[in-house]
């Protein structure tokens, strides 16, 4: 959808050929989601298709206009108003690969939950680190576009880091009330307890010990 | 914001600390080892309760530690009495809080130029001293204003200024964006990355991991004990010291 609602605002601006609607969507959003060509194309005749676009006439024959360039039709532009008037659906979740992973890892018998989520955070956090990088090097004046793009990506991150922590204490605080084996080998299973925890063996052990109380009452 | 990394400033070597004894010890840091060095902005997370005030009061030489050593500027501080640590601490050390800590009777140029009349220099070199930390966080031409007359964000600037103003060359910030909107937090971190990239080092507490972005790494804390850290500089032992 991204890109078909991409490519209509473009082509609103002004008529474009299939290669010049590529570059623009790219340099307008920092090359974040890169098109090829091909997508460019099948997406343009879509649009043609659903009378939404159209070839724009010939101006003569032998010119050096040889690429066929398209515009927006009246239902076109009705659509690309449309697009900006109203928010983007929220409605269903795209599929998440960490939500269905954590999703199966806390109710699958051996995984450690605790580490899938540690491991994830520190590889989202190294992802908001090259990002807040990357804006660094852009001043903010100069490529505001991309600078927004970039504050979407930080901030989504921010958000999975924010839910991963999150959950993290959730399962911690269920753990100890339900009886840790229930959520597999916990945060006690160091490195060497990896091994251990295929034979079924580190499911009876308790997995997360109860948190220190004396640290508990410095909260 | 890598390049040019310098001489560790401040390093913690085993550091606990304990309040109480016995059944009621509460351990607030465990055995923490933790190098800052010139150039480097290291970024400090963790739940409530978690060691990160423990751990920047004492790297500010404000607590000490129960075991384990403090180093700054080449001073191991345990070594020092009260009056040498106060001394060092002066002469090296600036704080930036959630809520600026400014004097509202003073102007910008004279909330930041008072610690180095502390220090014993003279008021007009102070005051010169003072000018230049206030360009150097790109409000020089506030100088002489009062906390009331400036928004959060330049009353931040010039808590970043005061906390770097003469020789001070590491900065403790706890909560520096707290109190700021999310574009008025991203500009003072700017500044705070520009001042440490300039010849400084920086411990960074924070709750926000879109802040804690923009350090070299991060250090989690749970509990007092370092349970992981992200950056360039991974330390896989530290990834498995976790104890509880």
């Amino acid at each position: 959808m991204s890109v078909r609602n991409g490519l209509l605002a473009l082509l609103a601006e002004q008529p474009m050929h299939g290669y010049q609607l590529r570059q623009e969507f790219e340099r307008r959003t920092g090359s974040t989601w890169p098109l090829n060509i091909g997508q460019v194309y099948t997406t343009l005749h879509r649009l043609v298709r659903d009378g939404l676009a159209e070839p724009v006439p010939a101006q003569g024959a032998g010119t050096e206009d040889d690429v066929e360039r398209f515009r927006l039709t009246g239902a076109g532009a009705a659509e690309v108003a449309a697009w900006w008037a109203q928010p983007v659906h929220r409605g269903v979740p795209a599929r998440d690969e960490l939500a269905i992973k954590i999703a199966l890892a806390v109710t699958a018998p051996m995984v450690d939950v605790t580490g899938v989520i540690r491991a994830q955070r520190t590889e989202t956090l190294r992802s908001l680190h090259d990002y807040t990088r990357l804006k660094l090097e852009v001043p903010t004046r100069e490529d505001l576009a991309w600078s927004l793009v970039l504050d979407s990506l930080v901030f989504a991150a921010e958000a999975e880091v924010r839910w991963l922590d999150h959950i993290e204490a959730r399962i911690a605080r269920a753990a100890h009330s339900h009886g840790a084996s229930f959520f597999g080998a916990g945060a006690a299973a160091g490195a060497g307890a990896d091994a251990e925890a295929t034979d079924g063996a580190a499911r009876t052990a308790p997995a997360t010990q109860p948190p220190d109380k004396n640290a508990e009452a410095s909260r | 914001m890598s390049a040019g990394r310098g001489p560790v400033l401040l390093r913690l070597a085993g550091v606990s600390r304990t309040h109480g004894h016995g059944d009621i010890a509460v351990h607030a840091l465990r055995d923490v080892d933790l190098d800052v060095r010139i150039g480097e902005l290291v970024a400090v997370m963790g739940p409530s309760g978690s060691g990160k005030s423990t751990l920047l009061n004492i790297a500010g030489g404000l607590d000490t530690p129960t075991s384990g050593t403090v180093t700054l500027a080449g001073s191991e501080l345990s070594a020092l009495d009260l009056r040498g640590r106060a001394r060092l601490r002066r002469r090296s050390v600036g704080y930036v809080f959630q809520d600026f800590n400014l004097i509202p009777a003073l102007t910008a140029a004279e909330n930041v130029s008072l610690p180095r009349e502390l220090d014993g220099i003279g008021s007009r070199a102070a005051r010169r001293e003072a000018l230049e930390a206030l360009a150097d966080v790109g409000i020089d031409d506030l100088a002489d204003r009062f906390p009331d007359e400036m928004s959060g964000g330049q009353q931040q600037r010039v808590a970043i200024a005061r906390a770097l103003a003469g020789p001070r060359r590491l900065i403790l910030a706890d909560e520096p964006t707290g109190a700021l909107d999310s574009v008025t937090g991203e500009d003072v971190m700017r500044v705070l990355r520009a001042r440490v990239d300039a010849g400084a080092a920086g411990l960074l507490v924070t709750h926000e991991a879109r802040f804690a972005a923009w350090a070299d790494r991060t250090i989690f804390l749970r509990d007092g004990v370092v349970v992981d850290t992200t950056g360039e500089r991974p330390e896989a032992d530290v990834l498995l010291a976790e104890r509880f």
